[in-house]
């Protein structure tokens, strides 16, 4: 039978490191799911204006993103970007990019989705007050399609904070990164994945739950 | 009442694909008048209510609202869409009641009444506020102010979309049969709102098979048959001297259902 001694000492030298490393992931995927988003609603827009040459390339963006591994993407803008004279980021920033990309093509469906769902009743009485075309954007179909796609915006941002570990595959410190350097220093294995897979779990069911409160606050729709 | 035209509709017509609709509708509504259209499904009623706040395009004729016409100036013999921003601001003159009521799900009744107004009309949020609260008080929904619409009867929906466009004083308030999606027992207390507004002196143009409020609260009938106007008079001549068959057979549904109290 194999022995195994638990030290746990090595997680709490490194509660902080481990500490940051996760606000780091949790940091990343807002920020991505903020610029995806803005990209999602934009192309969502476009592939709804009935204008090919403006639907077209956003549909080209939307497919591509989706059957390409997200650690290949990872890749090639941070590898492959810079070979083409375009380097102006970072490690982290390069992330965010492409994480953002990422996110932007699976909120534009999304988005899509919801803008297709919302019923045309309401955009004629919005029509009815007077109300301009921007403002019956930005007065009614945006906000009801918001709180319609408010459970699918939660899971793409749980996806998007477990899709951070892949920033460790180009050494941004996140929670991976740091473990496994943990684990390289000490070789304390079962300790550090373990704890770490914890913090994934508890942080994941945590979003999920927090923004279950807000669907639940924002449920005025039936 | 005044003799003045606020809306004056000429030969309007309109088509969907290759059905006409419209064949050329005629109709005037004067300032404070309650103008009602009755007919069978399928006679235009409702698009030519449609038409008039620019849900709907009209393919030809004219409609003038205070003397300006609706969607369209006519330039050099042409007819040109006006911009979406004078479309809007002409709407904002038109309020109109839907049948099934279209509130807006994500605001309170209150809110309802208040996105136009400062949206719309450029009010402060604290005046709107009044305003809203005043209206909701005239429905009798002074208590439901802060209730969104899926905790309110149909009803209750329908009186909050009734305030959300008088809320506007509009020139002219358009019903589309705001009745038919409510359950006979709720159907007396949107009736009676539009009751009080008619007396108020709103002017109206309502579509409905309310046949018996058609006939109290109306200054003027028009019945319409194929996308045209069948006939056309006051009540009394419209109901009790139908002049044609088709106005006779229809008028003859209603009766099995009031006896004879029409």
């Amino acid at each position: 039978m194999i022995q195994y001694y638990f030290d746990w000492s090595v997680i709490t030298r490194n509660a902080g490191a481990l500490g940051e490393a996760l606000l780091l992931g949790l940091g990343l995927a807002v920020v991505s799911l903020l610029i995806g988003s803005v990209i999602g609603l934009a192309a969502a827009y476009a592939r709804l204006s009935g204008r090919k040459w403006l639907a077209w390339p956003v549909w080209a963006y939307v497919e591509f993103i989706r059957c390409m591994p997200l650690l290949l993407l990872i890749f090639f803008v941070y590898f492959g970007l810079p070979e083409f004279n375009i380097s102006w980021f970072d490690k982290t920033e390069s992330f965010v990019l492409t994480l953002s990309l990422y996110a932007g093509a699976y909120m534009s469906e999304v988005f899509r989705a919801g803008l297709g769902s919302i019923p045309k009743q309401y955009v004629e009485a919005a029509k009815a007050i007077g109300l301009r075309p921007w403002q019956r954007q930005r007065y009614v179909v945006l906000p009801v399609m918001f709180r319609i796609t408010l459970p699918a915006i939660s899971n793409n941002l749980i996806s998007l904070f477990k899709d951070t570990s892949l920033a460790a595959a180009i050494a941004v410190p996140e929670l991976t990164f740091v473990a496994r350097r943990i684990n390289a220093d000490t070789f304390r294995v079962m300790e550090v994945w373990l704890s770490v897979s914890a913090m994934y779990l508890v942080t994941a069911y945590t979003i999920a739950t927090l923004l279950r409160l807000v669907e639940r606050r924002y449920a005025s729709i039936r | 009442m005044s003799d003045q035209a606020l809306l004056r509709a000429t030969g309007v017509r309109k088509s969907f694909g290759s059905i006409e609709v419209l064949k050329g509708i005629d109709l005037t509504v004067r300032q404070g008048q309650v103008v009602s259209l009755i007919g069978a499904s399928g006679s235009g009623k409702t698009t030519f209510l449609r038409c008039v706040n620019l849900l709907e395009e009209h393919d030809s004729g004219e409609i003038l609202l205070d003397g300006d016409p609706i969607g369209y100036r006519v330039e050099g013999g042409k007819r040109r869409r006006l911009s979406e921003a004078r479309v809007s601001a002409q709407r904002a003159r038109i309020g109109m009641v839907f049948q099934q009521f279209n509130l807006f799900p994500h605001l309170t009744a209150e809110e309802n009444v208040m996105l136009g107004l400062t949206k719309v009309l450029g009010r402060t949020r604290a005046e709107a506020r009044d305003i809203a609260g005043q209206w909701l008080a005239r429905v009798g929904l002074e208590a439901r102010r802060e209730h969104y619409p899926y905790q309110l009867s149909g009803g209750q929906q329908q009186r909050v979309a009734i305030a959300r466009a008088v809320a506007m004083e509009p020139r002219l308030l358009l019903f589309d049969e705001v009745t038919s999606a409510l359950d006979p027992e709720l159907v007396a207390e949107v009736l009676g709102v539009m009751q009080q507004l008619a007396e108020s002196g709103m002017t109206m143009l309502v579509v409905s098979h309310e046949m018996l409020f058609v006939r109290d609260v109306s200054h003027h009938v028009v019945f319409m048959d194929g996308g045209r106007v069948a006939q056309a008079g006051t009540p009394d001549q419209v109901f009790h001297h139908p002049e044609s068959e088709r106005l006779r057979s229809f008028l003859g549904r209603f009766h099995g259902m009031f006896g004879n109290a029409l």
